[in-house]
């Protein structure tokens, strides 16, 4: 990798070769409006909105499949750039549902947010509307391709990010569409359910079920923690709305999965942590039978049952089991209490399975 | 991990997640890396289609990581010393070790070959069933391609060998000199979320944070100072397997239980059961009223990760911050408050403001976690060794030298599983997995469409046996093996061999647990709940 020398909108610029123009100006903080390229996948140049112009050139090119060169001098923002652009949003907007009032998409939604940085209220294109339908029977998310705007981002998540390959392009002109090969359900097409797919969605094509009227994008908070199921340890991010988790989605670019789950990070968190069969106050056994006690007795009898066994008994009788979920934090504990209070090295956790 | 512990000096990860994607070779053997670590998956996939790694795939079923593999060695099920062995055996024959790095920083190198000099390819096929030509190709790919990554998970512990298994491994990288170099090492991905951090922690019974052993007097005498105790109990402490056999013969009476399901994940289930049923008091601390909560006398509410503050430390050694999102459900409390709070009541006041006011004491009395802070995780995590607050914790362990100074051979007989079929139990029963379901489905079993995909328990049937016992797919036999027999439905599916059924342990609706053989590994004390005989009728 040599360094390369350029400029973009008068500002030069160091980078890299190897990169796209679309990368450079990102690198340098300058932003250029795309849909199709994301980060973490191979730009096609499909949806022509990140245009430029090259001096020298006379067409505008798609910079997110534009390599830097020395010298290359690149203007993002000219009234040629927005008017391609505009174009470009236009055509978008005349065949996508203008439902923003209740799109989950909303606030999070690059071609709202493009519309609206370039004032387009409505498209000036009149004609016909696609009418795929929604599909909505499958687990965890739904597949609305009437707002799909074929920017084929999911198509290559699924092949390159997750070597699946279940999606992609079919059928032409104003009937191509994504589909799983002969349309068939998802699951007997091979998806694995990670979402990777949804995560890149650019608009409310593909969306989660689970967060569907939960809080709008703005009104969730978001805290990003670590996968509770195997030991990768994703980075993911719970979005949470009135105490509930209603979406889990990861961070682009962070921790040892840099953006990608798998079913159970993505889709299996939120239900089991508001399930309502969590227990909410200390059971006792009376008669035969478990009843909720207060904190105070609960503990009052667990305390005054082990001091009794190991007074009678000695601290060996006592073993104790820690757990692979819980902290480092309460595995020490836990440890500590064994053999400090206790007195006994009675303890494992279930890691050697 | 018991056996990279004594090989190497460090039951981890040797090397990182990352790494993974440029590797020239990974050796992948007991681990369906696909269904139990997704995100790894896509890591060994994207060396093999965007690097050009070979990847050779060593395991009994057709796993889905098969598709990318060069090679796919499938062994019967229990077979993997002498399959190792065997690759050593071609690669000391072929004089493809790397003589070098043997001298320089190992030993035992000599006991370990004579030993491996039993296993030429053509014994090692009669036993494993895996063609010579394949052992021998697999090994010079192995051998001469570099760095070479091992990566292997529960296939491999999971059994009466499991700590065999383990040095037959470690053997492997060593003398191809991969262990301590940049993508390669031998690489265990366990299975739960922060056992790493479990066994760190010392949540077992012979070690203290940091693997110091209990029975270390010096050792002991600065943990009791810093806990301001007397004195600390230097006899190691009993095993999970250990405490509930102390149970059953009713020298252990009072168990204490955070967090885990012993009366669904237990090997010999129903001997499991009898035990907890002895005890005369048991505590349970979890989020549900799991099978085991049912046995209990006193069950206590616990928050779950998004309700609490606290560490996980992954699989690669990474230790990385768990953040609140919510208030827990009603009146739970995390973990270790609840300790907290019942060791003030017996005497011993424990007071915490919070999670992090704990790790500042863990740090202090942990040298591998020593340099770790709250703040410092703040991006990203730090992967231990971090002695100190400057050093950047720990990408590649044994670069320079061993964690044990030399790294040690050892010379590993092939023992074969605890049980063979015969014409009773004319079937290996092998016990893991998917993708849908974890564990015993305590989290996983609350979400509808986990359940939708995979909520039914199965066990899977190659086509030939099927037609051979004339059963059809769905349909539901009866599956037995010394110990127990449970009522199950047929997955015809050809990813198991001839001879071999699978059946994952997540379903309390069929526990296959109450299954599979509760023979102990020797070393590790992992019960062989990977493979036993089995029978299967029609109903
Ligand atoms: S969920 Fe994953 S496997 Fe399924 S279509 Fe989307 S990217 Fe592909
Ligand atoms: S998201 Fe999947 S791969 Fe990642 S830690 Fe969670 S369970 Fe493991």
């Amino acid at each position: 990798m040599s360094k390369v020398k350029m400029k973009i909108d008068e500002k030069v610029i160091e980078t890299e070769s190897g990169k796209t123009v679309l990368q450079a100006a990102t690198q340098a903080g300058i932003e250029i409006p795309h849909l199709c390229y994301h980060p973490r996948l191979p730009g096609t140049g499909a949806c022509r909105l990140c245009v430029v112009e090259v001096k020298g050139a006379r067409a505008l090119a798609a910079s997110c499949v534009l390599p830097v060169s020395e010298n290359l001098e690149v203007y993002t923002n000219t009234e040629r750039v927005r008017k391609a652009r505009r174009l470009v949003l236009d055509l978008l907007l005349s065949n996508h549902p203008l439902d923003c009032l209740t799109c989950e998409m909303a606030g999070r939604c690059d071609l709202q947010r493009y519309a609206y940085e370039l004032g387009i209220k409505e498209t000036s294109f009149k004609g016909e509307k696609t009418n795929f339908g929604v599909r909505e029977r499958e687990p965890f998310f739904l597949r609305d391709y009437d707002k799909c705007i074929l920017c084929g981002r999911c198509v290559s998540a699924c092949a390159e990010v997750r070597h699946r390959y279940v999606i992609d392009f079919s059928h032409r002109g104003f009937a191509t569409r994504i589909t799983t090969p002969y349309d068939l359900p998802l699951l007997e097409g091979g998806c694995e359910f990670c979402g990777e797919c949804v995560q890149v969605c650019p608009v409310g094509a593909l969306v989660e079920k689970g967060r569907i009227q939960k809080g709008r994008n703005w009104e969730t908070k978001r805290t990003q923690t670590i996968c509770p199921y195997c030991g990768v340890g994703c980075t993911l991010e719970l979005h949470t709305y009135k105490n509930r988790i209603v979406n889990v989605t990861a961070p682009e670019g962070v921790g040892v999965n840099r953006g990608s789950l798998c079913v159970k990070g993505r889709f299996g968190i939120a239900e089991f942590v508001n399930s309502p069969k969590r227990l909410k106050k200390p059971l006792v056994r009376k008669n035969g039978k478990l009843v909720e006690t207060s904190w105070k007795n609960a503990l009052k009898m667990v305390a005054a049952r082990l001091k009794e066994i190991k007074e009678r008994y000695g601290a060996q009788s006592i073993g104790f089991f820690s757990s692979a979920k819980c902290t480092n934090e309460e595995n020490y504990l836990l440890q500590k209490f064994a053999r400090a209070v206790i007195g006994t090295n009675n303890i494992e956790h279930c890691a050697r399975l | 991990m018991a056996g990279l512990a004594t090989s190497l000096g460090s039951g981890a990860m040797t090397n990182s997640i990352d790494e993974i994607e440029f590797a020239k070779v990974l050796f992948v053997i007991g681990s369906n890396t696909t269904e139990c670590h997704p995100v790894v998956a896509l890591k060994i996939k994207d060396a093999v289609s965007k690097h050009g790694a070979k990847l050779i795939v060593a395991d009994p079923r057709k796993t889905e990581l098969c598709d990318f593999a060069t090679l796919h060695l499938q062994h019967k099920p229990g077979t993997d010393v002498a399959l190792i062995n065997g690759l050593l055996n071609v690669i000391l024959s072929e004089n493809l070790h790397n003589k070098p790095y043997i001298d320089e920083r190992t030993e035992g190198f000599e006991e370990m070959a004579k030993v491996v000099a039993n296993y030429p390819p053509e014994r090692v096929e009669k036993i494993t069933g895996v063609p010579k030509e394949k052992i021998v190709e697999a090994a010079r790919t192995y051998a001469t391609l570099k760095p070479a990554s091992i990566i292997y998970c529960m296939g491999i512990t999971q059994h009466r060998t499991g700590t065999d298994n383990v040095f037959s491994l470690a053997n492997l990288a060593m003398v191809t000199g991969n262990i301590g170099v940049e993508s390669g090492g031998l690489n265990p991905l366990r299975g739960q979320n922060n056992v790493q951090g479990a066994c760190d922690m010392g949540a077992l019974p012979n070690v203290l944070t940091a693997y110091q052993r209990v029975d270390d007097p010096a050792l002991r005498e600065k943990f009791a100072r810093a806990w301001q105790v007397n004195s600390l109990p230097d006899r190691p402490g009993l095993t999970i397997s250990e405490m509930l056999n102390a149970a059953t013969k009713g020298s252990l009476k009072s168990l204490f239980i955070m967090g885990e399901n012993p009366a669904l994940s237990e090997a010999n289930l129903n001997h499991a059961r009898e035990a907890l049923k002895k005890l005369e008091f048991i505590v349970v601390q979890d989020i549900f009223l799991t099978e085991t909560a049912q046995m209990a006398d006193v069950v206590l509410p616990a928050a779950c990760f998004a309700e609490k503050e606290g560490t996980f430390t992954n699989t690669e050694r990474r230790v990385q911050l768990v953040r609140k999102a919510l208030e827990p459900p009603g009146e739970a409390l995390p973990d270790w408050q609840i300790i907290a709070k019942l060791s003030t009541l017996l005497g011993y006041p424990m007071r915490y403001k919070n999670a992090e006011q704990i790790f500042k004491e863990i740090v202090k009395l942990t040298p591998s976690y020593a340099g770790i802070t709250y703040k410092r995780l703040e991006n990203g995590g730090i992967q231990w060794p971090c002695p100190d607050k400057n050093h950047p914790g720990t990408k590649i362990l044994h670069k320079e030298r061993f964690a044990r100074g030399k790294g040690r051979f050892h010379p590993i007989e092939y023992l074969g599983p605890a049980e063979t079929p015969d014409s009773e139990y004319p079937f290996y029963l092998m016990t893991g997995r998917v993708l849908w379901q974890f564990h015993t489905s305590t989290m996983s079993g609350q979400v509808d469409g986990l359940n939708q995909i995979a909520g039914e328990p199965f066990v899977q049937v190659n086509p030939q046996d099927a037609a051979d016992l004339g059963i059809s797919d769905g349909e539901t036999v009866r599956v037995s093996t010394r110990r127990g027999e449970l009522l199950i439905k047929v997955k015809i599916t050809p990813m198991v061999d001839k001879g071999s059924i699978f059946a994952p342990f997540h379903y309390s609706k069929a526990p296959v647990n109450l299954l599979t053989s509760d023979a102990l590994d020797s070393i590790a004390k992992i019960p062989g709940l990977k493979v036993c005989a089995a029978s299967i009728t029609k109903l």
